[in-house]
């Protein structure tokens, strides 16, 4: 799809709302109990302890722009597999993956307005193959960030990811090489990339455009680190505190600007780009 | 002979330490000893062929890791001349298990910046194993920034299982870091040429493994995971191993054939540490053919190429609405 087509297209319907809504939902966390419509008002967010449930990548973006604003890019394209992955079959994985999620891969790529600012964005969505940097992941968003510096527009990207894509071995692992060197173009620019990081953002996901962006902010209680904590405690065999690798332990060390809980993040988007946007 | 060997080459070194016993005896200059001396050293030979000739993904992992295989500060001292080395971050620590400093080759003078494993257990205890922690990629960025400014290439020379997996690295921000030399050096204004010489492993990699060339010695491998973490990840089972070497197309061959790499420098039969002036002689002469043909490109071109090098690795083709 061209890139001019933008605003053409109407959002397209979450998948993981298709189910009718049961009575109560149990909180990962804290183990109470939250009714079904709260829980869904509340944006998935445990009315109880505040921990942040996983939300779908057509939920986030149906939160986070403005009515129809959104239009997805390369919606139809599909991973290939690079490598002829055999030892567990990723062609396998990639159509279990599809059934199960109605997606065609961890990220969907578009154009959007948040308050009316123009922005080119990407949302991640770990329930497709854990979020993991494939070739078309990365692709993708090295091509969205191509259209922001071809349209001088800010790139916004929400993270989550158990980290690069085994079955496409060193191409995933390169990806992470790719995207960032189109954030810099958008550096050389003065674009403003904008990183939400959630629930998980880890590995070569975490090393790459993750930790990139002028302003980096993450949910709270986000899972954020670059190794495990099992291998890490193996190999210092010691164990490591509670909060080692939250959002909030990002912060205290510096990583990031701030944690947001879910329900303001558009908000702040939005002061955040007006202050930073190309007008 | 060295006293380290791998199980695969258990029978070949037997045998080649037989020889030199029978070599040994007093009796080694009757001609029945000399003809016996004769054929096991044919047998030998033909054994060295059949154990090195056709080495399989996991046993060039191996061959990767050995302990005598020439390090990065091995490849330092044989091509470049007046090394001076230079060390820190400027925020908290010079981390040992990245080497950086500057370098000449003939008329280049270079940044030179490599993963440094040790050469006994003392040196690794100190380099780390060559696992870096956010300091050592910190340091990265400094050379980066100052070949930048004084318009000096890059050669980095890349030998590490990944970055250090400790908590102080990620409360140092490790992620952060690999990010930063990834990002930093695909703009850098000057030439940049890796060097993959053992272990090619993940984020800690390549953060300082991607540039203008690529060159991989044979027996290194480049990864995003270790075959033994990938047995353990996808299957579960770490004495899957080989299968996942096998899987993970890692070899310099396979990166050649997938277009990662630019290069593949021949190693004598067994490895590297079987010849490493051989090694490190052929290493520079590619590096100097192709300091030589990227000097000859602008600044403008150099960051262009290799950003477009970078965009065709797992392409899709899509289409921008206009030109990049």
């Amino acid at each position: 799809m061209k890139v001019n087509d933008w605003f053409s297209i109407k959002r397209q319907k979450d998948p993981q709302t298709k189910d009718p809504p049961q009575e109560e939902v149990v909180c990962k966390a804290c183990k109470k109990k939250i009714k079904q419509a709260e829980f869904i008002k509340n944006l998935n967010v445990c009315s109880h302890c505040n921990y942040h449930h996983a939300i779908s990548s057509r939920k986030r973006i149906e939160i986070t722009f403005d009515p129809t604003s959104f239009t997805e890019l390369w919606a139809s394209e599909e991973s290939k597999d690079p490598l002829n992955f055999t030892l567990k079959p990723y062609r396998e994985t990639l159509l279990k993956a599809k059934e199960k999620t109605g997606l065609k891969d961890a990220v969907i790529c578009g154009l959007g307005t948040i308050h009316r600012i123009k922005v080119v964005a990407a949302v991640m969505d770990f329930s497709f193959v854990g979020g993991s940097l494939g070739s078309l992941v990365g692709d993708k968003i090295a091509a969205l960030g191509l259209v922001a510096h071809e349209r001088n527009l800010p790139f916004v990207i929400f993270t989550t990811s158990g980290g690069a894509r085994m079955q496409e071995g060193i191409i995933s692992l390169f990806q992470m090489a790719k995207v960032n060197a189109v954030m810099a173009l958008l550096d050389e620019a003065g674009l403003p990339v904008i990183c939400v990081l959630t629930n998980p953002t880890t590995g070569g996901v975490s090393a790459s455009f993750a930790t990139i962006g002028d302003i980096i902010i993450a949910e709270p209680g986000a899972l954020i680190g670059f190794t495990g904590r099992k291998i890490i405690e193996a190999t210092i065999n010691k164990k490591l505190p509670e909060d080692f690798q939250t959002a909030e332990f990002s912060l205290k060390s510096g990583h990031i600007d701030a944690t947001i809980s879910r329900q303001e993040i558009r908000e702040y988007l939005v002061k955040i780009l007006d202050y930073l946007a190309v007008r | 002979m060295k006293k380290f060997h791998y199980e695969f080459e258990a029978p070949y070194i037997k045998k080649a330490e037989e020889i030199l016993k029978l070599k040994e005896l007093e009796a080694s200059e009757k001609e029945e000893i000399k003809a016996e001396i004769a054929e096991a050293e044919q047998m030998l030979e033909k054994m060295r062929l059949k154990t090195y000739s056709n080495l399989t993904p996991w046993q060039k992992v191996l061959l990767a890791r050995h302990p005598y295989r020439p390090r990065t500060s091995d490849y330092i001292e044989a091509i470049f001349t007046d090394f001076i080395e230079l060390k820190g971050d400027r925020k908290i620590a010079d981390d040992k298990a990245i080497i950086a400093g500057l370098g000449t080759m003939d008329n280049f003078r270079c940044v030179i910046i490599g993963h440094q494993k040790g050469k006994d257990t003392k040196e690794n205890i100190l380099r780390n194993f060559g696992q870096a922690m956010p300091e050592g990629y910190q340091k990265a960025v400094r050379m980066m920034n100052l070949a930048s400014k004084f318009k000096l290439p890059i050669v980095t020379f890349v030998d590490t299982q990944g970055a250090f997996p400790g908590e102080e690295s990620e409360r140092h921000n490790i992620s952060g870091a690999i990010s930063l030399c990834l990002k930093t050096l695909s703009r850098v204004p000057v030439p940049v040429v890796v060097v993959i010489i053992g272990e090619g492993g993940s984020g800690g990699a390549l953060a300082i493994g991607s540039g203008d060339r690529l060159i991989m010695l044979e027996n290194a491998y480049y990864s995003v995971i270790t075959p033994e973490g990938a047995a353990t990840l996808i299957l579960n089972d770490v004495g899957l191993t080989e299968n996942a070497a096998n899987a993970l197309h890692l070899t310099a061959p396979d990166l050649f054939d997938l277009g990662i790499i630019d290069y593949i420098i021949p190693e004598p039969l067994g490895g590297a540490h079987h010849a490493p002036a051989l090694v490190t002689g052929r290493v520079r002469s590619k590096l100097l053919e192709n300091l030589e043909s990227l000097s000859k490109m602008s600044a403008d071109h150099l960051k262009e190429t290799r950003l477009k090098k970078l965009l065709q690795i797992g392409s899709y083709d899509l289409d921008i609405g206009g030109e990049p």
